[in-house]
């Protein structure tokens, strides 16, 4: 599913609701070192729930990462892509951490949650990318970085029914603004059984949905009363298969695939992740000023006719002859379980990029007609 | 459906119901399980003659794609057409309404029994 970096221990960790998942009887699959439920029943069923109903997925694989400190907006300026300085108290901001050579270490989300202290969530298999990274980024700021990880469990509840389930849920308690209230890319304190709860309308499906975050020990409460009170709504716990179907539709890249250190956000459709008019330097500023190489591969969409699905490191023609040279890769692939036909995003060279170019798939030896479409493939109705 | 335990199976998951020189060929639920929600079958044609070992067919779920490898030199005498349109029978009826083809067939080799199998997929 990724082949971003694993935990340089070497050893599988498990979430603190491995329990809940094997009770509930799912598959299990190594992601970024962790054992994460893959399934639990069918990746369609869990696809086409959150799409109309709602999903809860367990992503405490993710890494948490407190920053705090009177220097901590100037910091994440200087550490990060985005003017994290401007983000507001309980606002969301996603952004990318760069090398100095204008690569992405990893894609994030940063939570203001008071005017000094910040929650960055990073991907599982990065965490010891970004941990070191921010530790040496912060000499000579007045800042802490603390990693919260271990302490931290981190469940999503996606779909258009997410919102009554949260309203639903016994426990849940102290919200500093009614969900109804609550913005796309914004968070609210609450409380879950008297523990801190930090409830954010984020997700990484498409949909509408809430992402939450709790201690490690009440992690297990919260997940039996959130499925509990979406008995009614049905809720079905989902696996990373269904997840990846879904952000996939939703135009969502994926590290390991769409992004990593050799891909410039320009080239990834990110380029306005990067705050180049933001004052002062950060890291990979005078790179990205700089840009791409003349003729770098950009980020594009296909949709195919049939059910033959191009898929990650599937190579890209511009015809079907024999001898033709490749022009592009595919990165993510599936038979969209939404849209019933094949779609994928791609790195091509710049010249196929247009939208409506025809381009050729190798699907194990036999070529595939596809088109270049607008990302995302997947909008849900608002 | 076919019993499980009275059929032959080779090591690449596939199951063999024979009867005299024609066997009916499928995948076995471990296979179906491991592969997740299938969406596309690629079968052989009726009547293409089957080299042993070759790949045959591909079976495709939303994650991943299985091949489909005949172990006997044979004719493809019949495919499964209610899978072209219900890929899914795989899943739900791996040893029954989702068989893939059948062949017929000069000389078996030698397959796995059940208990052999099972122990194949037990480690």
């Amino acid at each position: 599913m990724t082949d971003a970096t694993t935990d340089t221990t070497g050893t599988a960790r498990f979430s603190p609701l491995h329990q809940q998942h094997v009770d509930a009887g799912a598959s299990f699959t190594d992601f970024g070192g962790w054992q994460m439920p893959v399934r639990y029943s069918s990746d369609l069923a869990e696809h086409h729930a959150v799409r109309t109903a709602a999903g809860i997925f367990d992503i405490s694989h993710m890494a948490e990462i407190l920053v705090e400190g009177p220097a901590a907006p100037a910091f994440l300026d200087y550490a990060l892509a985005g003017k994290i300085s401007a983000v507001k108290l309980g606002q969301a901001k996603y952004s990318l951490l760069l090398n100095a050579d204008g690569g992405i270490v990893d894609d994030l989300v940063v939570y203001r949650l008071g005017e000094e202290r910040f929650l960055v969530v990073a991907n599982a298999g990065n965490r010891f990318a970004v941990v070191p990274a921010l530790a040496e980024r912060a000499s000579g700021f007045d800042v802490t970085v603390t990693d919260l990880s271990d302490q931290i469990a981190l469940i999503a509840v996606q779909g258009p029914a997410s919102r009554a389930i949260l309203e639903a849920t016994t426990g849940i308690t102290g919200l500093g603004i009614a969900l109804d209230e609550l913005k796309y890319y914004w968070s609210t304190d609450a409380a879950f059984n008297g523990a801190p709860l930090l409830i954010a309308r984020t997700g990484y499906t498409g949909e509408d949905g809430f992402e939450l975050y709790i201690q490690t020990d009440e992690a297990a409460e919260l997940w039996a009363a959130l499925s509990a009170a979406g008995a009614d709504h049905g809720l079905v716990p989902c696996g990373l298969a269904s997840r990846d179907t879904l952000r996939l539709e939703a135009g969502m890249p994926l590290y390991g695939h769409e992004l990593g250190t050799d891909v410039f956000p320009a080239q990834a459709g990110l380029g306005r992740v990067v705050a180049l008019a933001k004052e002062g330097d950060f890291v990979g500023r005078a790179a990205s000023e700089r840009g791409p190489a003349e003729g770098a591969r950009v980020l594009v969409g296909l949709a195919a006719e049939g059910r033959r699905a191009g898929r990650a490191d599937y190579p890209l023609f511009a015809s079907t002859d024999a001898d033709a040279p490749a022009i592009g890769v595919i990165t993510s692939g599936a038979l969209s379980p939404t849209l019933g036909h094949p779609i994928a995003m791609a790195f091509v060279d710049p010249g196929h990029a247009e939208l409506g170019t025809e381009i050729f798939i190798d699907v194990r030896g036999s070529r595939v007609p596809a088109s270049v479409v607008a990302l995302p493939f997947y909008k849900r109705d608002k | 459906m076919a019993e499980p335990t009275t059929l032959q199976y080779t090591a690449d998951h596939e199951w063999l119901l024979v009867d005299g020189n024609t066997a009916v060929v499928g995948i076995t639920a471990y296979a179906a399980d491991q592969l997740g929600d299938v969406v596309f079958v690629d079968l052989p044609d009726s009547g293409d003659e089957i080299t042993a070992g070759s790949v045959v067919g591909e079976i495709e779920s939303t994650k991943s794609v299985g091949e489909l490898i005949i172990p006997v030199d044979g004719t493809v005498t019949e495919i499964n057409q209610a899978l072209v349109d219900a890929p899914e029978l795989i899943n739900s009826d791996p040893f029954g309404e989702g068989w893939l083809i059948k062949i017929s067939f000069a000389e078996l080799p030698t397959l796995l029994s059940y208990d052999e199998y099972s122990a194949l997929i037990a480690d």
